[in-house]
């Protein structure tokens, strides 16, 4: 063993492919950012940083016609309430189903998972009518009861988990005369927490980046989320682009930060969405 | 509840738990699924009450139509840029997953694009592949590479690979990562006896580090395919499936059939076709992961 370092070749290729990697991904979001600062008559090449990176115009524009702030506090309300939703449903079915024997429970256990490989997208021809009669066209309860309703994926991923904990934990909850309940509430909801992690991650990135489902359902302006109101916005301002890019600079902004100080559990509720679901 | 005996408490759980989302499951699963099926028979228009029962005449118009299923032939590029994007994916995690200064960063770097929100990502790439203004055009100008520029969304034989690279884009780094999760769970001491063999970097990864991950390419080459299969977002924001209908997919043609012609019969019988090649697809794959599965 030599502690002397050598040139490597292949060392250099890896770096030399990270950085080839690391500009693919940089390339759109730099024009974005250095065109959001621009005016109108500001030059041609997209490359250019801007005369002022102080000029929030387009910012200022963004802010008064694309309703951005309703739109994060919509998205914010639809993203809370279907994944409280999705974590109490999902480890009450995950206890029921994982806990107890009974006649018909392979049959439930069935359905559940049959339905993880029907794609929703593709139901929504009834969907629709279907929301329609219940009244709840172009309201928040539409997604939020599709995004809870319609999306399985929870249930699979909470019973993978609750196999791993021993049974031994509530037979000695029995043992000390807890009711089932107080044994869900108490042992169980507790130590699903990581499952619950992982699917409040993947959860909130899917529904953040939905776009049919409040397309489709919520066509009324003040019910505008994230997705629709960039898409709405830059239908209404085509190729004004330092107005898009400004909405793209805004819409992003708060996710990137979220990553940055979240990406540890980011990464390993990806990690175990993948290996687990 | 406490005075209650457990088989009682145990009937009450069972019943409390499960009802909701079984009527949840039922009402938007099961039900949405028997009447796509019941609603592919008739020619029902979305409005009226009654409708004719025309057997299989709509499953005919889906396969002798070319207009209809002609479509899944503008799918292909997504499913070949998917396979392009899994082998970077690969690439990047071999490479992350050595000694490396700033893996780290790195990480954080190609995997970023995941979490930004998929609409705006459509609109940053509008920028990007615009004709006059576009960045990439600019970018080929810089390089001396003017011969390449190209109305990258406007040109039929490109479009489809132009929308399928944001994917790409996209989604890289997410696979990256699942890539690395797989890697570092294979054992580190098949390394160390892989090098006390005197196995060399290119060794290893053929013999040792590929082998171990079969199951996971399996799975996302599925993946791949059954999204391939599913394309709707991008070119329904970004190119409305132009031009002259080139990036139109099987799933934009379905609910334009539905929402815009009205002819929710046909729409129905589409959805049902895409539902059964989804579905047959699982099906290969489970078959093929569970031999697989059966060697290792």
């Amino acid at each position: 063993m030599t502690t002397t370092r050598r040139w490597d070749p292949v060392q250099t290729l890896k770096y030399v492919l990270l950085i080839i990697g690391a500009f693919a991904v940089f390339f759109p979001p730099y024009v974005v950012f250095v065109n959001a600062f621009k005016g109108p008559d500001e030059g041609a090449s997209p490359f250019a940083l801007p005369a002022s990176f102080l000029n929030f115009d387009n910012f200022a524009t963004v802010m008064e016609r694309a309703n951005i702030l309703q739109a994060f506090s919509n998205t914010f309300i639809i993203v809370a309430a279907s994944l409280a939703g999705n974590v109490l449903l999902g480890t009450m079915v995950a206890y029921a189903l994982g806990r107890f024997d009974f006649k018909g429970k392979n049959v439930i256990l069935g359905a559940f998972l049959f339905a993880t490989i029907i794609p929703t997208i593709t139901t929504q021809v009834v969907v629709f009518s279907l929301i329609q009669s219940m009244g709840l066209y172009n309201s928040l309860s539409a997604p939020i009861l599709l995004f809870i309703g319609a999306d399985v994926i929870q249930i699979y991923i909470y019973l993978q988990f609750i196999r791993n904990i021993p049974y031994e934990l509530d037979e000695s909850g029995m043992i000390d005369g807890a009711s089932l309940f107080r044994i869900y509430r108490s042992i169980i909801f507790p130590l699903l927490g990581p499952a619950t992690a992982t699917l409040v991650i993947l959860k909130t990135i899917n529904i953040y980046n939905e776009l049919y489902i409040p397309f489709l359902y919520m066509p009324k302006q003040e019910l505008v989320v994230v997705s629709t109101s960039i898409m709405r916005f830059a239908g209404n301002n085509q190729a004004q682009w330092g107005f898009i890019c400004a909405a793209i600079l805004i819409i992003m902004i708060p996710t990137v930060l979220l990553y940055l100080f979240l990406q540890k559990y980011i990464f390993s509720g990806v990690m175990n969405g993948a290996v687990k679901g | 509840m406490n005075n209650l005996s457990y088989s009682t408490q145990r009937k009450i759980i069972l019943i409390g738990f499960l009802a909701l989302p079984l009527a949840l499951l039922a009402l938007f699963t099961y039900y949405p699924a028997v009447r796509l099926v019941v609603q592919s028979f008739t020619d029902w228009d979305g409005i009226s009450d009654s409708s004719r029962w025309i057997g299989f005449d709509n499953y005919k118009e889906v396969f002798v139509n070319p207009d209809l299923f002609g479509v899944f032939l503008n799918q292909i590029p997504y499913v070949i840029i998917g396979i392009i994007q899994n082998i970077i994916a690969i690439l990047f995690a071999v490479i992350l997953n050595s000694k490396l200064r700033g893996r780290n960063g790195f990480r954080v770097m190609l995997f970023l694009p995941f979490i930004m929100n998929a609409v705006a990502v459509a609109f940053m790439f509008q920028y990007v592949f615009d004709t006059t203004n576009g960045s990439l055009n600019a970018l080929l100008g810089c390089l001396g590479l003017e011969s390449l520029q190209q109305s990258w969304l406007g040109n039929e034989s490109i479009v489809n690979f132009s929308l399928a690279s944001i994917g790409l884009w996209r989604f890289m780094g997410y696979n990256m990562v699942i890539y690395l999760g797989a890697m570092q769970s294979i054992p580190g001491d098949m390394y160390e006896a892989a090098k006390i063999d005197g196995a060399g970097r290119f060794q290893t990864l053929w013999h040792l580090t590929l082998p171990n991950l079969t199951k996971i390419i399996q799975l996302n080459m599925f993946l791949t395919i059954s999204g391939a299969l599913a394309v709707f977002d991008l070119p329904f924001v970004l190119t409305k499936g132009g031009p002259a209908g080139a990036s139109e997919t099987f799933l934009m043609k379905t609910i334009e059939t539905a929402f815009q012609f009205n002819n929710f019969g046909l729409a129905s019988a589409m959805s049902v076709v895409l539902l059964i090649i989804t579905a047959l697809l699982l099906g290969i794959q489970n078959a093929v992961i569970g031999k697989g599965g059966d060697k290792a």
